[in-house]
């Protein structure tokens, strides 16, 4: 048996979901992590999509950020990013796209924004970004969030990216919404309706913890599948992965003089 | 005729106190240095516009140098939040910030539309969002064909766009390689666009498909190698991504904020002292 982290365990849970030639709107972080372990692992014809330009990026080590020159040089192609939006992701062109978020609520909304009002937040959160857009227009997206009861909440403090809300079919948006929100104690999906609920189980996690880690009260799926533990060839791939990464992010920078 | 000036004279001359400006670059190319003399110079009252403020107006929104700020995520990449527009949005320090917020698609649409000099971007965009509830300048119309809702955002066209970017040649056509973001947009759609760059050559190759600004768009070249840092200028130099984890303490203290800034940019004369700088930093 192989000892792994919840956080090893989601990522590679969110890793399994993609499947070989999907294109995929990628973020920083844990979606990152996890594309590029499919990537590495079952799925090589993976498209990754940086929100920076950069289209079918290959990187050798996890950019910090979505606009490292690792990304462009392992590309098949460099856009603009005003391409990006129109042309790649408002057109219909992106299968999955990976968010995250500070909240979720039961319909799978999601708040970037702001904790608190609007106008006087008590925490100032980053924002849409290419978020709110990506949320409408993949065909299906996955949510990655750590599950607590501060982030999986009755109520969002604010709207960023729409989920499964009442409308959307007539919204605008083209995409499916969240097909699945993957988080550290089992991955949640919508049910008729449109509201999320634990449809699948990581070895060793409870319904009730599970249940006890979201703010409100979870509904639990007819048929809840097993997620079988991280194999040891994913914990090396994405264990190598990472250590790649952290040295390349310690290389001094040289600077012209 | 593009004009040649050091950064010093270029941000004297064309960006006065009260204006606003567009830093632009995805990431990659962000103009550091330019951004650096604006608080050298002490400006104020900027309507500062970017995509992603980044440390660069971090800085200057610490340094109290704006009153408005056009934006669509404002987060350090990878590492968390930008302590310096936190204590602005949430505290009003060192005075408060109006906020234009927009989605990224938003604001690509908008600086597309003001590259064309049209008077609004239209995009499939801001659904299920609050957003619209928030910033009155989005708004949306019927399709005049099919009748479908489309969100509107008005055209951005900064006072001054600065750039920064690898090599501009003596006629002051300006190319630009790797990740590009919406500097072109931006770019064009500024009433003055200054760049600085890495290199100036006296000629640059055809760009065939590479991002060239031609020489006619390009107000003013100023020469500023490193400017970029610690941002990257693909090719010359990489993504200073620890400094960028380093920002996240540097930052998150007003104090220390305040001593870093006087100590490498106010108390530096030029760019090239800034660099200097930071190898006595680093012990």
């Amino acid at each position: 048996m192989n000892e792994y982290s919840r956080d090893e365990m989601m990522t590679v849970a969110a890793a399994r979901m993609l499947w070989d030639g999907c294109v995929c709107f990628v973020g920083i972080g844990l979606p990152s992590a996890a594309c590029n372990l499919a990537r590495l692992s079952h799925a090589p014809e993976l498209v990754l999509i940086y929100e920076s330009g950069t289209i079918g990026a290959r990187p050798r080590v996890l950019p910090l950020s979505i606009g490292d020159g690792e990304l462009a040089e392992t590309a098949a192609c460099v856009v603009p990013l005003p391409d990006i939006f129109s042309d790649y992701l408002q057109a219909g062109r992106v299968d999955v796209g990976f968010l995250g978020a500070a909240q979720i609520d039961r319909f799978g909304n999601l708040n970037s924004t702001v904790i608190g009002p609007y106008e006087m937040p008590r925490t100032r959160l980053p924002g849409a970004g290419g978020a709110t857009e990506i949320a409408a227009h993949a065909r299906q997206v996955f949510v990655v969030m750590k599950a607590s009861t501060r982030s999986f909440v009755p109520r969002l403090d604010f709207q960023t990216s729409g989920g499964h809300f009442e409308g959307r079919s007539s919204s605008g948006a083209r995409g499916g919404g969240p097909a699945a929100v993957v988080t550290d104690v089992g991955i949640l999906k919508p049910q008729a309706g449109g509201e999320l609920a634990l449809a699948a189980a990581y070895p060793g996690i409870t319904a009730d913890e599970a249940r006890a880690a979201v703010g409100w009260k979870l509904a639990v799926a007819r048929k809840v599948e097993t997620i079988a533990a991280p194999t040891a060839a994913e914990l090396a791939a994405l264990r190598a992965l990472e250590a790649s990464t952290a040295a390349a992010h310690r290389e001094p920078v040289r600077l012209p003089t | 005729m593009t004009e040649f000036l050091p950064l010093s004279e270029a941000i004297a001359r064309h960006v006065p106190d009260g204006a606003s400006v567009a830093l632009e670059g995805f990431t990659h190319l962000i103009p550091f240095a330019a951004g650096h003399e604006l608080i050298r110079q002490g400006r104020r009252d900027l309507h500062l516009i970017r995509m992603t403020p980044d440390l660069i107006y971090d800085q200057l929104i610490g340094m109290g140098a704006a009153r408005r700020l056009t934006f669509s995520w404002g987060g350090n990449p990878g590492v968390g939040s930008l302590h310096r527009l936190r204590d602005a949005v949430e505290k009003g320090w060192p005075r408060p910030l109006e906020i234009d917020e927009h989605s990224h698609a938003g604001m690509a649409a908008a600086y597309s539309a003001g590259a064309a000099r049209l008077p609004f971007g239209l995009l499939r965009g801001y659904i299920g969002s609050d957003l619209p509830a928030h910033n009155p300048n989005i708004r949306n119309l019927r399709c005049p064909y099919t009748g479908e809702q489309l969100a509107t955002v008005p055209a951005l066209n900064p006072d001054v766009t600065i750039l920064h970017a690898q090599r501009a040649d003596r006629r002051g056509n300006v190319a630009i390689e790797g990740i590009i973001g919406a500097q072109r947009e931006a770019g064009l759609a500024a009433r003055l666009l200054i760049v600085t760059v890495e290199e100036i050559v006296d000629e640059l190759p055809p760009a065939m498909n590479g991002v060239l600004l031609p020489h006619f768009v390009v107000g003013v070249i100023s020469h500023c190698p490193g400017g970029a840092w610690p941002s990257y200028a693909h090719g010359r130099y990489a993504r200073d991504n620890d400094f960028y984890l380093r920002w996240d303490d540097i930052a998150r203290d007003r104090d220390r904020f305040g001593a870093w800034i006087r100590r490498h940019v106010q108390g530096t004369a030029d760019h090239r002292a800034f660099i200097a700088s930071l190898g006595r930093a680093a012990a």
